[in-house]
Order: C-alpha cells, then sequence, then structure tokens
C-alpha cells in the first residue's frame, strides 16, 4: 500500500513537472511552438478535451443536485456532495485551461463588458461564469461546515431551492451550447458529427456521463479512501444511466435515420472507423452490460460500464471537435506532447484536489450524518415556517 | 450602399502588385519571398495563385452577414455599413472561434506571437470610408481586381458573362453564398479548383442563421424552463411540507 501511494506520488510529480514546462513554452513562446494548432486547425486537445470533454465530466453535479434536490429522490443524498466538488473543480479547471488556450487570456474580463448577445460563445462563457459561481457557494457550505459556522450556512440554506434551480438552468443552457458552437460550420464539419440536434446531443451526453461519472468517482474514491460502497446509490444511478443511454442512442438513431445516413455510416471509411468506435464504447458496451440485472447490481459491473460510458462519450466529443475536421482540412491533426502534458497537469490538479477536498473537508456521508443532525431542524422550520401559519388558520 | 470588390479572373496577368499594395497597406513584410508564398497567411492577407496560366485571387470575402461577426464573444469583428468586415484587437481574448466558423477560412493568426491577433483583409477600411478604393484595386494595371458599389459592380459582372458568355463560367461567385458577399468573382475556370469552398457546400443561407436559429429561442427558454424547474421542485416537495404540516397538526392538536 505504502509503495503504490509513492508510485502515484512519483507519478503525479512527474507529471506536474512535465506540465509546467509545457506551461513554460505557452506563455513564453507562443502557442505556435507549445501546440500543433495552426490555421487549418484553430482548435486542438485543449478546446476538443479540456473545454468540451471537460463541461461534460462536471455534468455530475447537476444531474445528481437535479435528481435529490428538484425531484426529490432522497436516496441518492449521500453522493450530492462529491458529484457538487466534482463539478465544481471541473469548472475551474476548465478555466484554467482556458487560460491555456486562449490567445489573449490577460483579455478574459472583455466578456464582461463587451457583449455580443449573437455568439454563442459568449452565451457558453456567461453561463459558465455564472454557474461557477453557483457551484461556489454549493460547495461553500463544506467548508462553512469544517469551521462551524452555521449562520451562513442557514443563509445557503434559505436561498438553496434559487440556487438549484439555477444551476440547472445554467447547465442546460450551456451545456448544449457547447453543441450549438459547432452549428456554424455546416460546410466545415462531417455530416457524422454535424447534426441540427447537436445540442440536444450534447445535453442528452452531458445527463449520462454525469450519472456514469458519479458511479466512476464514489467507486474510485471507495477503493482510494477506504470508504465502505454504498451499493444500492450506486444501484440506482447504473439504473438511470442505462436509461440515459438508451435515450442518447435512440437520439442518434433518429438523427441518422431522419438525415438519410444510415446506409452511409455502415459503410467502411476514415470516419466511420471513429464513429464505430465511439458508438462501441458509449453505447454497445455499457448497454448491453447494464441489461444484465447481475451486472447491474455488481459494484464492478458498475464500474466497468460507467468507464466505458465515459470513454465513449469523450471519443464523441473528440470526433465532434477533432475527427470531424480533418477531411475539410486535408491533413490529420496530432496534438504535440506539451498539449498532452498541460490536458494531464490540469487532470491530475483535479485528483489531487479532489483528495485534498475530501480529506479536509466533510465530503463523504460519514462526516454528513453529524452535521446534518444539527442543521436539519433549522432547515426544517425555514420549510415550515409558512405551513406553520396555515396550521394555525 | 455597401462597396464591393469585383475580381475578373480573366483579366488578370498574375503581377501580384495587388498582395505589394496589400503588405504595403497593412505595414506587412513583402518581398520576394513572401510573393512567392501561394497561401495566406498572417503577413499575406492577399494571395495570387497560378494554375497552369490561368491566375486567382484570395481574400477575406467580407460577407453580408459574416460569420466571424456573429461567433465572436466580445463582438471584436463587424460589418461595416460601407462595406468592410474589420477587426478591433483590443477587444479580442484570442478564443479563434471565427477561424473555425468562417467557411473561407480567411481569418489566420499569429501563432508565434505571445500576444497574438487575427489576421485578415479588412479591406481598407479608412481607404473606403475616405471615399478612395481598396490598396489592390487602386494598384491593378488591368482592372482585374476593381473597386465600387456592390449593386453596380452586380451588374458589370453581369453584363460581361452576357457580352462574352465563352469567355465565363456563367455564374458570379459571391453573388449569393452565405447570403452574399463583398467580394465577387468572375472566371473561366472552377474557383473551387483553387481552394474556394464550393457553392453547393456553403449555400446560400447566411453562417449566423445556422447558430441565430437556437440563440433567438434563449431569451424565451429561460423564463420558461425555470418555471417548469420551479413547478417541478414545489411539485416535488410539496408531499414533505403536507407530511410535515400534518405532523405539526397533530402536535399542536394535543398539546391543545
Amino acid at each position: 500500500m505504502k509503495i503504490k501511494l509513492t508510485f502515484w506520488k512519483v507519478v503525479f510529480l512527474v507529471i506536474m513537472a512535465m506540465g509546467l514546462y509545457s506551461t513554460f513554452v505557452r506563455y513564453f513562446h507562443g502557442l505556435g511552438a507549445v501546440s500543433n494548432m495552426n490555421d487549418q486547425f484553430p482548435w486542438g486537445l485543449w478546446i476538443g478535451f479540456d473545454c468540451l470533454c471537460g463541461v461534460m465530466l462536471a455534468a455530475g453535479g447537476f444531474c445528481i443536485v437535479g435528481a435529490v434536490y428538484l425531484f426529490n429522490v432522497e436516496r441518492l443524498h449521500s453522493v450530492v456532495r462529491p458529484a457538487v466538488l466534482t463539478a465544481f473543480l471541473g469548472y475551474l479547471l476548465f478555466i484554467v485551461g482556458l487560460l491555456f488556450d486562449l490567445g489573449r487570456p490577460w483579455y478574459i474580463w472583455h466578456q464582461l463588458i463587451y457583449m455580443n448577445p449573437h455568439s454563442v460563445m459568449f452565451e457558453v462563457g456567461m453561463c459558465v461564469m455564472a454557474y461557477t459561481t453557483v457551484l461556489f457557494f454549493e460547495f461553500l457550505p463544506n467548508v462553512l461546515e469544517r469551521f462551524h459556522l452555521t449562520t451562513p450556512i442557514k443563509w445557503i440554506k434559505r436561498v438553496y431551492p434559487v440556487l438549484i434551480i439555477l444551476g440547472i438552468l445554467l447547465s442546460t443552457l450551456h451545456q448544449s451550447s457547447l453543441g450549438s458552437l459547432y452549428l456554424i460550420m455546416p460546410s466545415k464539419l462531417h455530416p457524422f458529427w454535424y447534426t441540427p440536434a447537436l445540442p440536444f446531443l450534447f445535453f442528452g451526453s452531458a445527463i449520462a456521463v454525469g450519472l456514469a461519472m458519479t458511479i466512476f468517482e464514489s467507486t474510485q474514491s471507495a477503493k482510494a479512501f477506504g470508504r465502505h460502497l454504498e451499493l444500492p446509490v450506486l444501484v440506482n444511478l447504473g439504473g438511470a444511466l442505462l436509461v440515459a443511454l438508451w435515450v442518447n442512442a435512440l437520439l442518434r438513431f433518429e438523427d441518422y435515420f431522419h438525415r438519410g445516413l444510415l446506409g452511409q455510416i455502415i459503410k467502411p471509411s476514415y470516419e466511420a472507423y471513429f464513429l464505430w468506435l465511439e458508438l462501441t464504447l458509449a453505447f454497445l458496451i455499457p448497454i448491453t452490460m447494464l441489461s444484465f440485472k447481475k451486472v447491474r447490481l455488481s459494484p464492478n459491473g458498475l464500474y466497468l460500464a460507467s468507464i466505458f460510458t465515459v470513454l465513449g462519450f469523450i471519443t464523441n466529443r473528440l470526433n465532434v471537435s477533432l475527427t470531424g475536421f480533418e477531411t475539410y482540412v486535408g491533413h490529420h491533426y496530432v496534438p504535440k506532447w506539451t498539449e498532452f502534458s498541460v490536458t494531464l497537469m490540469i487532470i491530475a490538479m483535479g485528483f489531487a484536489l479532489f483528495g485534498v477536498a475530501v480529506k479536509y473537508l466533510p465530503i463523504f456521508p460519514e462526516e454528513e450524518h453529524a452535521v446534518q443532525r444539527h442543521l436539519r431542524p433549522e432547515a426544517g422550520s425555514v420549510v415550515s415556517t409558512p405551513v406553520l401559519g396555515h396550521a394555525g388558520d | 450602399m455597401s462597396k464591393a470588390l469585383l475580381y475578373d479572373a480573366t483579366m488578370c496577368i498574375g503581377c501580384k502588385q495587388c498582395e505589394g499594395a496589400c503588405a504595403q497597406q497593412n505595414k506587412l513584410p513583402y518581398d520576394d519571398k513572401v510573393a512567392a508564398e501561394s497561401v495566406q497567411s498572417e503577413h499575406k492577407y492577399t494571395v495570387v495563385m497560378t494554375k497552369d496560366d490561368k491566375f486567382m485571387r484570395r481574400l477575406c470575402m467580407h460577407c453580408e452577414h459574416p460569420a466571424c461577426a456573429s461567433v465572436c464573444p466580445v463582438g471584436a469583428f463587424h460589418k461595416t455599413k460601407e462595406g468592410p468586415v474589420v477587426y478591433d484587437v483590443w477587444k479580442c481574448i484570442g478564443c479563434r472561434y471565427c477561424m473555425v466558423a468562417c467557411a473561407f477560412a480567411q481569418p489566420k493568426y499569429e501563432w508565434g506571437s505571445l500576444n497574438p491577433r487575427v489576421r485578415k483583409c479588412v479591406m481598407c477600411p479608412d481607404r473606403v470610408v475616405a471615399g478612395k478604393q481598396t490598396a489592390c484595386a487602386e494598384i491593378c494595371p488591368t482592372g482585374a481586381t476593381k473597386f465600387g458599389d456592390r449593386d453596380d459592380l452586380i451588374k458589370e459582372a453581369q453584363g460581361r458573362i452576357r457580352d462574352n458568355p465563352s469567355n465565363y463560367q456563367p455564374r458570379i461567385y459571391g453573388l449569393h453564398e452565405v447570403g452574399g458577399t463583398c467580394v465577387l468573382i468572375l472566371s473561366s475556370m472552377n474557383v473551387e479548383d483553387y481552394g474556394y469552398p464550393a457553392s453547393a457546400k456553403i449555400g446560400d443561407t447566411p453562417m449566423p442563421e445556422y447558430t441565430g436559429r437556437v440563440m433567438e429561442k434563449i431569451p424565451d427558454f429561460i423564463p420558461v424552463w425555470s418555471l417548469v424547474l420551479g413547478g417541478i421542485y414545489w411539485i416535488s416537495h410539496r408531499r414533505e411540507e403536507v407530511a410535515e404540516a400534518e405532523a405539526e397538526e397533530k402536535k399542536n392538536g394535543s398539546a391543545r
């Protein structure tokens, strides 16, 4: 166990060292030196993975918050905090990634004063900014509890319904708008991935991946922090994931059917290979797996299915953002190692920050129960005050 | 009245004086080495290409409904009423959405710079506003690049095709493409052979409409979706409230 820990620490340090070198190249020699992006491929791995996939991987936050607080699915309560933490970190790291990718990141604040409401990018930017703020307040109680500051928690609890609804509204908008970004490129993006349905597909995949990521991180943190696994929660999430995958698969099928592409997607071609890879990972394997009750009830089965789902939809977004442009451009884009190392560094930072947060903050239910006990009555009284008023009549 | 450029490839002699004039106007280096470059770049906004003994010029098309201006999150690009699509470097944050969105792949980037700018032909806006023609049109010795009002140039181009039908492909590239552009091209060859996107592929729909169809629904979507979400919240928490109220009532009742 000790050796394993040291091993991962070494890996972490190597990744950070390479990432810092690439950061130096990025800011002292420019985007051309650090990446294989060029005038034909102005958007590379950093947009394709760090931004498009990053936001998708952080979707667990709004999915779980929506399920628990909006639809009142109490059983999932224990995963709310880790999901919100993942989302908060995810969006912070998305912004870090953006600071690498933007050519003039020191002017990022221009977004707030020179607004172009016609721009999808503007909408995404504003939503991400606002949603990160919402996530900050959804996450803040963890820190406040740590320092036993109950009064500000009470204030946050009071506006919690507003925060929740705002968070889901903003997520709906920008998760789908990430797909809308590509709507303006009908002549460039390959028809396998260019579709007017892009915003719907992006929103749908965000929900599936949000659920898969919650299964993944619950299992992962159970392994890493030696917590006991709450199987019933995972089983519920697995069922929801299966439904989400079916809905996504149906949407994809309908889209290809209505655009008359079904014949084309089964014919071998460069794009078709990537499409098959994506469809196999995202739909074929996890749907088949989850269709077996035995898999749905087994922690390892759920864990594997969630990994396939996540990999599948990552492939999907990389296809939309990279593969889909290669025929138009006429050559391949392969990221430079420095691009990979920045991405890896950001992911490593995510894992490290998650570990630190779990260590010092009451993220997992064991700690939560104690706090809940002294919080519940107050939260309850806020809700029941108007009811009490009626009761007296 | 929008100004435009008409480029007639059949009149072009490939002297590349437009390239030189463009470089001078935009304070870019220009020598034999740059002249020999056959692609546009951050230091070459326009290029005259040679194929067999035919020539073709490329430059920003200055769309009537420019994609670059519609996608820019900070509005660094905008279409002036005189026709040029201009760029405000101060606003630019470097997201490069303009480059991905442009159907003609015109915006180029200063990849080597630490404070990079998007570069493209801006149709000499200072000269155009002052009533002068663009640098490239002014220097063109044969009149292959001609500056004028868009409507007049369209009439002239139609006239040239009518008078000399054997000399031209029967179309004006830029008349309807992506909703019309302020650079119009006449040629005996397929412009597609020189790297221009095919008319059928880019279509006649103004590019901003593709995203506009979604964006215009957002102001309606926000209140409706908020209400739906609020409604769901209210309904799903109602049962809890009722249960709590009943419990309270019972307690109150027994206390009385």
